[in-house]
């Protein structure tokens, strides 16, 4: 296919297109509308091998999915912020039915008020729905990782969410190498032509039931969220020989020398990366930590990547606020490294309702960690730098 | 095969015996017509509602077919995207019936509902009304009529607005086909439903389906006040092709005053002459109304 322009909404149109995806529904909301146009243009021109169904609200096209995935087909939806919110109830409910959906969250904050900002706190108010969630940070790792998704989906049978921060990436045109057709066929096979339903065979789908039952749900569904890890890294291996790209579940960067690691996702983690050399705090080198899974947590990773005795100070930006206890990276990170070397020394540079994260501010923010302003669970307001 | 005036309906029941239904229920009394029809032809979507226990609470069932359970709101677009994710696998045969109650359709589903109706979607939307929240005890929905009792419509307080005009609204989305119905005349039920299920696209049944719990009567009563709703033309059969065209189903022969249909149900207690008067008066307007549509545009079948 060559190298082409794409934005990450393009991008991730196009990785449906190649997924084959059988059912797409879908309801337009800024930043996510051009990727649902990219896939409507496609479907208007007989590009798009999948049926595309424009309905009259987010509810319904997760709902719409729900009975599409209960069929067997492979389904698809894209959303952002208050239409992801809509869905909440639903998210719960492909979860606990384990329909493999893979759905894009392009970030950007909830109301009130309205606002365009990235901010996160969308996608992180849906982490205990029993998504997969992914953070990416570049275009090329948009396209890779939703196409990653549909087979992850399929194999764990755990819905997928892959995240990227509004217009940040979803309108920044990047140069990507898209996979041929054949490629994309190689490592996700084409789906099984057979209703999953049939009526010949009487079933009763998510009744009511017990606590005996539903607590072996939740526990069963549990204990596959924690096989993600393994899968994933088998796919990544699979995708790396077919493809030749592939993406760490945690990313780090310069943490052989690093006194200082700073622990983002999304796109702030690539501004952090493309400066990392120049980026020496009052402490000595500062290195990267990128969460590209965050559910599951990939917590043997995280540990073992960060036990290293040069290590002194962990700092996690937070696009997004929990009020009343603070950024949700930062928390988790504290619940995991409880009882480590970092317990009590993981500042919090917090950048919610979406503020840019220049490489002065970037500065600043680890001047003021590296002087305590975010010891004893205190936080350092991007907006105050 | 059990001989009707319109039609032959297998004697083989595809509802079982053991289900979970109160005494007297109407909704058990619609879906076991229903599914003589259906057979094992169709998957039925199932929103929060009474059917959500009458179906069966895991490991049980009482349905000889594929029943999905879901979200209050979600059942018309789960049921057109099972319809749609069905064909995407190769199987175009496989019906999808929605089987909601009045809260889920009058209520918290109306979005969704006329969305797949806007849409044209291919998919059976059945809507049996007992004219309240009944699976939880008797709370008003918008399909509670007017001066009726419930729990959160508490005397001396009777629900003060009229029951909202469902098949109006559906008739103005311009769907194939919409019919009423009632467990007190299973063939012409049976007959609609039949219709229903050779018609493509969007189908729209409405059911009357009382509830002696929640309507505060003798559980025999149910067909005899289903009965007495059609003839005293509170609830009239009929059907709407393309959402224009009429035909009256069943013409009463003689006027019977609305007070023997209110008279043996509690939920009415509250209403005094003048209001008794009021509804009188507006079912007659509705019926002169709807015997005007129907032969200014009369619906007339290939059957």
């Amino acid at each position: 296919m060559g190298r082409k322009l794409l934005d990450g909404n393009q991008a991730a149109a196009l990785a449906v297109k190649l997924a084959r995806a059988q059912v797409v529904c879908a309801y337009p909301i800024t930043p996510q509308t051009s990727l649902v146009e990219s896939i409507a243009g496609m479907w208007a021109q007989g590009d798009f091998s999948g049926e595309y169904v424009s309905v009259e609200s987010e509810y319904s096209a997760l709902a719409y999915l729900i009975g599409a995935a209960y069929a067997g087909a492979r389904t698809f939806t894209a959303t952002s912020s208050q239409g992801l919110a809509y869905m909440h109830e639903l998210l719960h409910w492909a979860a606990g039915a384990r329909l493999p959906i893979v759905m894009v969250n392009a970030n950007r904050a909830l109301g009130a008020p309205w606002s365009l900002e990235p901010d996160h706190l969308d996608s992180l108010a849906q982490r205990d729905t029993g998504w997969i969630q992914f953070y990416c940070a570049a275009v090329q790792e948009i396209m890779d990782t939703l196409l990653f998704s549909f087979r992850l989906a399929e194999e764990t049978r755990l819905p997928c969410m892959v995240i990227y921060d509004g217009f940040v990436l979803s309108h920044t045109v990047e140069v990507v190498e898209p996979p041929l057709q054949k490629q994309a066929d190689a490592f996700l096979p084409a789906p099984p032509a057979k209703a999953a339903l049939q009526t010949e065979q009487p079933q009763n789908l998510q009744a009511v039931t017990s606590f005996q039952y539903l607590a072996r749900v939740f526990q069963e569904r549990h204990l596959d969220m924690l096989q993600v890890p393994r899968v994933a890294k088998k796919l990544t291996r699979e995708y790396a020989a077919i493809l030749g790209r592939s993406y760490p579940l945690v990313e780090a960067c310069g943490l052989k020398e690093a006194a200082t690691v700073v622990v983002a996702a999304g796109s702030a983690a690539q501004t952090i990366k493309s400066v990392l050399p120049a980026l020496n705090s009052p402490e000595g080198p500062t290195g990267l930590l990128r969460l590209r899974l965050f559910r599951p947590l990939p917590a043997e990773e995280i540990v073992s990547l960060l036990a290293r005795p040069h290590i002194q100070r962990v700092v996690v930006v937070d696009r997004d606020l929990s009020a009343g206890l603070g950024g949700i990276f930062a928390q988790e990170l504290r619940a995991l490294l409880q009882g480590s070397p970092f317990e009590g020394k993981i500042c919090e540079l917090n950048l919610a309702g979406g503020v840019d994260l220049t490489p002065q501010l970037l500065r600043r923010g680890l001047k003021a960690a590296a002087a305590g302003g975010g010891e004893q669970g205190r936080i350092i307001w991007g907006v105050d730098l | 095969m059990l001989q009707t005036l319109l039609g032959d309906f297998p004697r083989r029941e595809y509802m079982l015996n053991g289900h979970n239904a109160c005494a007297g229920c109407g909704p058990a009394l619609a879906v076991r017509y229903l599914v003589k029809v259906s057979r094992q032809e169709a998957v039925i979507v199932i929103p929060a509602s009474c059917w959500s226990i009458i179906a069966g609470v895991e490991p049980f069932r009482s349905l000889e077919t594929v029943v999905l359970h879901c979200p209050f709101p979600a059942a018309a677009s789960v049921g057109a995207g099972i319809k749609k994710g069905l064909e995407a696998v190769g199987d175009t045969r496989t019906q999808v019936i929605v089987l909601a109650g009045d809260g889920a359709t009058f209520d918290i589903g109306m979005q969704g509902l006329s969305g797949v109706a806007e849409r044209n979607e291919d998919l059976l939307y059945v809507c049996y009304d007992n004219e309240a929240y009944m699976n939880t005890g008797t709370q008003r929905s918008s399909a509670s009529p007017y001066g009726s009792l419930s729990t959160t419509t508490p005397a001396p307080r009777a629900k003060s607005s009229p029951k909202k005009e469902i098949m109006k609204i559906m008739a103005a989305h311009r769907i194939p086909y919409a019919a009423t119905a009632s467990v007190a005349y299973p063939a012409d039920l049976m007959a609609k439903m039949q219709r229903a299920m050779q018609v493509k696209g969007f189908r729209f049944l409405h059911i009357f389906t009382p509830c002696m719990q929640g309507w505060g009567s003798p559980v025999e009563f149910t067909v005899r006040l289903a009965r007495l709703a059609v003839l005293t033309r509170i609830f009239p059969l009929y059907e709407v092709a393309d959402g224009a065209r009429y035909r009256i189903s069943s013409f009463p022969e003689e006027h019977i005053p609305i007070e023997e249909y209110l008279q043996g149900q509690k939920r009415f207690a509250g209403l005094d002459e003048s209001q008794k008067a009021l509804l009188q008066k507006e079912v007659d307007r509705n019926w002169a109304a709807l015997c005007r549509q129907a032969d200014h545009s009369p619906f007339i079948s290939d059957d």
